[in-house]
């Protein structure tokens, strides 16, 4: 193997530093082997009789069996969620609905372990992170609302508000139980009630929590979770008697409900794709936003609708970046997401994979250039290695569309002008990074960007207390902290 | 030299307002604004698709700019925006009368547009403090919360009168920094011409506020489905136009406002919350660094 003259050591990354199996136990979770409906407090069978498969993708084996409901389930969780609205909790003192959340959140973290272990194992997200990030987070997001129930009067200033009515809630598969938890949470808070479609991948957390629900003894009708594909999905959207549509996802589908919902009264918030541009200027502290890159792009395996996928370097920095990254990269662990050790998990599923695999061929085909580490992947499953692409021109398609993948399209820059117009050339507008020890820079920047959310020295950082939400084509409305009330009142 | 002939008065040529220019229509089509006596008022621009087109590349010309200024300097310039428009009260007095209004209806107009516009200058520089918050995220980091503007908005103003529901949705959309082209008033349209004289007297920079005239049914598609237009007003009760205006505006996901229900004659017709109906919430984080600490800041 020829090697070019280069005067950094190559670094080696061979056996010795493969770490024993930490695998986290099955055992710790329960999952049926049939799920029905949540609707008006109960589960009850899909009126079709219709059940499909839920499966690991990190094994290919089959978990259980989801039920799948059609126009007329969806009318009966409506006429539930409306019924509960008018009879229960809209009348609620606020002081009492907030109690029922309380516990909503303090149920979840009794029982987060298994949560943790049932989001990994029917998502194929690495158990460190439905552990220490997903779970406690959504927990955390019931907890920060629960506490607005009774105080709404003083975040809107010189003005009352009340509630929409009846949200119907439709949430993607990349963080199922968090996105349940960012929708549900401020919509009871607010005093509305809720119809709740997880994504058809996902759906166990979701049904989990309908689970809690029911033993948090939540007025029946208040939460309904009915699951479902696409057409259950459109089934809500186009019920007569809903106020409201949550929607987290593709930018593709979110304007598809947008021209829905057109000639009704329904509100909507939509939170859709992103094509974040991470920036590292050649004052960055190097390491530290290597670390920042790795997280941004390969963070739930970049199925992240604020993932960190366009990554701008200064020029000066360029090479010695490239090489960091590319070093950081041989260290990661691919491989089964219940090993505690593993940093990149599965594909949530064989589509995704094709759509991830597609965007990896047109990059080599535009002329960009590949690199994925040499790390093994398991057999079975869906995997796909960690891949960054540099040589990467601004109009490539793996720099302007999303991929919800860990794939990483790197250009550089030289003037900070240059790098805004870089930045802010997408149709998207959710997230965006920068990386420079200079405050006055940072400030340049952060104002300059066109994104909901910027992340300066720091990356794919979350809160409840932190307002997300994005600009342009990434959607509008915002989720978390005072702001994410906004989407569930009408201001009188 | 005493003459007992009239003096011939000298008419006004009615343009549109685009890029801080006042040109006819580049279509050179027209229409009679008449008002409920039939008297013929004015030949008036009837706007077309490609002025909407060149008022939007003036809108985002220009938005980088008003929306980069301090908001206390967008404060005086609305401030002096009600200056010019307390001077040049007559001549809106008198087009809102030729436009069916009595005078004390006129007056009374005119007197609320200029007194709105001072409303909207002080909240310049204050609504962003009412709206922002410093978030208590758990993590060892800063995080605050900001309202910026949406960008380039497409208005169409209350068709009913001539000049207030005109200033009413102008105003908070500026006030908040920004841009934005207007249709104004099909069947009245005399004041806004003549705002727009107003708006280039005021230090308010060109493209800021474009004011294009015409007919509603013919440009409305246009405003709502410009994949450079952030967002789009309306504030009609025609539920034909409001699907429309929605649908198309999925095109590119803009934000769709509608204020058919609004009285804008009254003290409801203004408050910050129509600066905010045309914000945007951006939220910065930064790490906290933990010196001595046993944690990494980042």
């Amino acid at each position: 193997m020829a090697t070019k003259k280069n005067n950094t050591i190559k670094l080696k990354f061979d056996s010795t530093r493969n770490l024993a199996p930490a695998p986290e136990s099955k055992s710790a979770a329960k999952i049926e082997p049939q799920y029905d409906l949540f609707i008006n407090g109960k589960f009850e069978k899909p009126q079709n009789k219709k059940y499909f498969a839920t499966i690991n993708p990190a094994t290919e084996e089959k978990l259980s069996m989801i039920a799948e409901a059609n126009t007329a389930d969806v009318n009966k969780a409506v006429v539930a969620a409306r019924t509960a609205y008018d009879k229960t909790w809209k009348k609620m003192p606020p002081a009492e609905r907030a109690k029922y959340i309380y516990r909503i959140a303090r149920m979840i973290q009794e029982r987060a372990r298994e949560f943790a272990i049932i989001e990994t194992l029917d998502g194929g997200k690495p158990i460190r992170e439905s552990r220490d990030f997903d779970v406690p987070t959504a927990a955390n997001h019931f907890f920060y609302y629960a506490g607005w129930a009774d105080k709404l009067e003083y975040a809107f200033p010189n003005r009352r508000t009340e509630p929409l009515g009846v949200a119907g809630q439709i949430i993607p598969w990349n963080f199922p139980l968090l996105m349940a938890a960012w929708k549900i949470a401020p919509a009871l808070a607010c005093g509305n009630t809720v119809v709740l479609k997880p994504a058809e991948n996902t759906s166990l957390t979701a049904l989990k929590l309908a689970e809690i629900i029911q033993e948090a003894d939540l007025p029946p009708g208040v939460v309904n979770i009915i699951t479902g594909a696409g057409t259950t999905g459109a089934a809500i959207v186009n019920h007569a008697d809903i106020n409201k549509i949550a929607f987290t996802g593709s930018t593709e589908v979110g304007k598809i409900i947008q021209r829905a919902i057109a000639g009704t009264n329904k509100k909507a918030t939509l939170e859709l794709g992103g094509k974040a541009a991470n920036i590292i200027f050649d004052d960055a502290p190097l390491d530290q936003a290597v670390e920042g890159v790795i997280n941004g792009i390969f963070f739930n395996q970049g199925h992240v609708c604020c993932a960190g996928s366009r990554l701008y370097v200064q020029e000066s920095v360029f090479k010695e970046v490239v090489r960091k990254l590319k070093d950081r990269l041989e260290t990661l662990i691919v491989g089964d997401p219940m090993d505690k050790n593993t940093d990149i998990g599965a594909i949530n599923s064989k589509a995704q994979l094709d759509i991830i695999n597609k965007y990896i061929k047109i990059g080599q085909q535009e002329g960009a250039e590949m690199y994925q580490p040499s790390c093994a992947i398991p057999k079975k499953g869906f995997y796909c290695r960690p891949t960054i692409f540099t040589n990467v021109a601004q109009s490539n398609r793996i720099a302007q569309e999303e991929i919800f993948g860990p794939v990483l399209a790197i250009q550089s820059f030289r003037t900070d002008d240059e790098v805004i117009e870089k930045a802010n050339n997408t149709p998207y507008g959710l997230s965006a990074g920068v990386w420079t020890d200079k405050g006055s820079k940072i400030f340049n920047l952060t104002t300059k960007l066109r994104a909901g959310v910027i992340w300066a020295n720091t990356f794919n950082k979350f809160d409840p207390t932190s307002p997300f939400g994005g600009y342009k084509e990434s959607g509008y409305g915002r989720e978390g902290g005072l702001h994410g009330l906004n989407a569930y009142v009408n201001i009188i | 030299m005493a003459t007992t002939e009239k003096r011939l008065e000298v008419l006004k040529t009615y343009k549109i307002y685009i890029g801080g220019q006042f040109p006819r229509t580049e279509s050179g089509r027209y229409y009679v604004a008449t008002n409920s006596k039939k008297e013929n008022l004015a030949n008036v621009c009837l706007g077309s698709r490609k002025d909407f087109r060149d008022a939007v590349v003036a809108a985002r010309n220009a938005f980088g700019g008003w929306s980069g200024r301090a908001a206390f300097n967008r404060g005086q310039i609305l401030y002096r925006i009600a200056e010019m428009l307390e001077g040049r009260k007559t001549q809106f007095i008198d087009e809102l009368i030729k436009q069916d209004a009595t005078r004390t209806q006129a007056e009374n107009e005119v007197n609320l547009c200029i007194d709105r516009l001072i409303y909207y200058s002080g909240w310049c520089d204050k609504f962003q403090q009412l709206f922002s918050s410093v978030n208590p995220v758990a993590s060892s980091h800063f995080n605050f919360s900001v309202p910026e503007p949406t960008g380039v908005v497409a208005a169409i103003a209350p068709q009913g009168d001539s000049l207030l529901g005109l200033v009413s949705v102008i105003a908070p959309i500026i006030a908040g920094g920004n841009t934005c082209i207007v249709l104004a008033s099909a069947t009245k349209p005399l004041c806004a011409v003549t705002f727009a004289e107003v708006l280039n007297s005021s230090d308010l920079p060109g493209g800021v506020v474009n004011i294009l005239t015409g007919k509603v049914a013919e440009l409305v598609p246009y405003f709502a489905d410009h994949m450079d237009v952030n967002a789009t007003v309306f504030c009609e009760a025609d539920a034909a136009i409001q699907k429309l205006i929605k649908e198309k505006s999925a095109l590119n996901v803009k934000r769709v406002v509608l204020y058919d229900k609004v009285k804008w004659a009254n003290a409801s017709g203004q408050s910050p919350y129509f600066i905010m109906d045309l914000q945007e919430i951006k939220t910065t984080w930064h790490p906290i660094e933990n010196i001595g600490g046993a944690k990494a800041g980042y």
